[in-house]
């Protein structure tokens, strides 16, 4: 692992910055900074979301597991449980669909000139993330209730990675391949 | 340098792009892509300015401090390379209102504007709630085969189907 890069604070600082750049370069070219393809794919009319999230799966964990295979990276699952990750999940969704952006496409929409986005949405995410922060000490009990942790589907199986990434994306290609046989 | 300004790159190209930025991020970083937190932190420095108060001793900012790090400085990337593909493309322009919101509300900007603002708190809330949002558990967990990825993604859009549904053919009009 790189861990002097890791550990030099002010080159990260650029790191991020120009990785973010380059995320919301894709993000603006893809189509999905705009609502209405967003939108699209919850009305299930437009399926670029679901086409550039499986293949960013499928080519991202291929390399990320090579390169943990060979001690380049550790991975950083993030940990869940059914009062965290399925109350916020139906919660995110409600949002999702009314706003019509996430955080990762808010920010793109606003660069490529969304005015809604920005004085709606923004503002309205940096609203939600206090109110959550300062009704967090209330939660904090309730965040655990069927607490699983980080594991990983792997793990879970307690098998090696690889019996579950080659199924995995053999499924997102054939995923893949249905949605454009039939036209969407 | 044409390919540059294309406006619509396909989307198998744009996610293959989206997988292989990720592995730079965890190599030369030990970062997955994610967005939310970023809102966390810049909503807890926006109520230090505002409330002229520290915020320190809160709980949540304890565990995620209120200061930029790498993953904000992603974010106002993103702002700056979507600003970036849509001024080369000539897609960039100041839009109040999203042609499909107007195609079946047909309303001006203001309710377009409290449905957001609205939306947004709620989506703030469910990000902060389920402990990332449709880049950090939709993309970089996802990839990881995390499993509170694959459940939170899976209900973000089981919930986002339902609620657009509701929204576009439930209500009359």
């Amino acid at each position: 692992m790189l861990k002097k890069l890791h550990s030099q604070k002010k080159t990260q600082l650029v790191l991020g910055l120009v990785m973010g750049i380059c995320f919301g370069f894709l993000l603006q070219k893809g189509g999905v900074a705009k609502y209405d393809v967003i939108m699209g794919q919850l009305l299930l009319k437009d399926f670029t979301v679901v086409k550039i999230m499986l293949s960013a799966i499928v080519v991202g964990m291929v390399g990320i597991y090579l390169m943990k295979a060979i001690g380049m990276v550790e991975l950083h699952p993030k940990s869940g449980s059914i009062g965290m990750t399925v109350v916020g999940g139906l919660i995110f969704g409600i949002g999702f669909a009314l706003l019509g952006y996430c955080p990762g496409t808010i920010s793109a929409a606003v660069g490529q000139g969304n005015l809604d986005a920005l004085f709606g949405g923004l503002t309205g995410i940096l609203i939600g993330s206090g109110i959550f922060a300062h009704f967090y000490p209330r939660l904090e009990k309730f965040l655990k209730v069927g607490w699983f942790g980080e594991i990983t589907i792997p793990e879970y199986l307690k098998v090696n990675h690889w019996v579950v990434i080659i199924p995995v994306c053999l499924l997102i290609i054939f995923l893949l391949y249905t949605i454009e046989s039939i036209g969407l | 340098m044409e390919f540059f300004t294309l406006k619509i790159w396909s989307p198998y190209l744009v996610g293959a792009g989206i997988g292989v930025l990720s592995w730079f991020t965890f190599l030369l970083s030990n970062k997955p892509i994610g967005c939310s937190t970023a809102f966390a932190r810049t909503s807890g420095m926006l109520e230090q300015l505002i409330t002229g108060k520290s915020v320190t001793k809160k709980a949540y900012y304890k565990k995620f401090p209120a200061v930029i790090d790498w993953e904000w400085m992603f974010v106002a990337g993103i702002i700056i390379g979507a600003f970036l593909s849509a001024i080369l493309s000539g897609d960039f322009s100041l839009r109040l209102v999203p042609s499909l919101w107007m195609a079946r509300f047909s309303l001006s900007f203001l309710p377009r504007f409290f449905v957001a603002l609205s939306g947004g708190i709620i989506l703030g809330i469910g990000a902060r709630w389920a402990g990332g949002c449709t880049s950090g558990h939709g993309i970089s967990g996802t990839m990881q085969l995390a499993i509170s990825s694959w459940l939170a993604v899976i209900l973000f859009f089981i919930s986002g189907v339902l609620t657009a549904q509701f929204i576009y053919y439930g209500l009359g009009g």
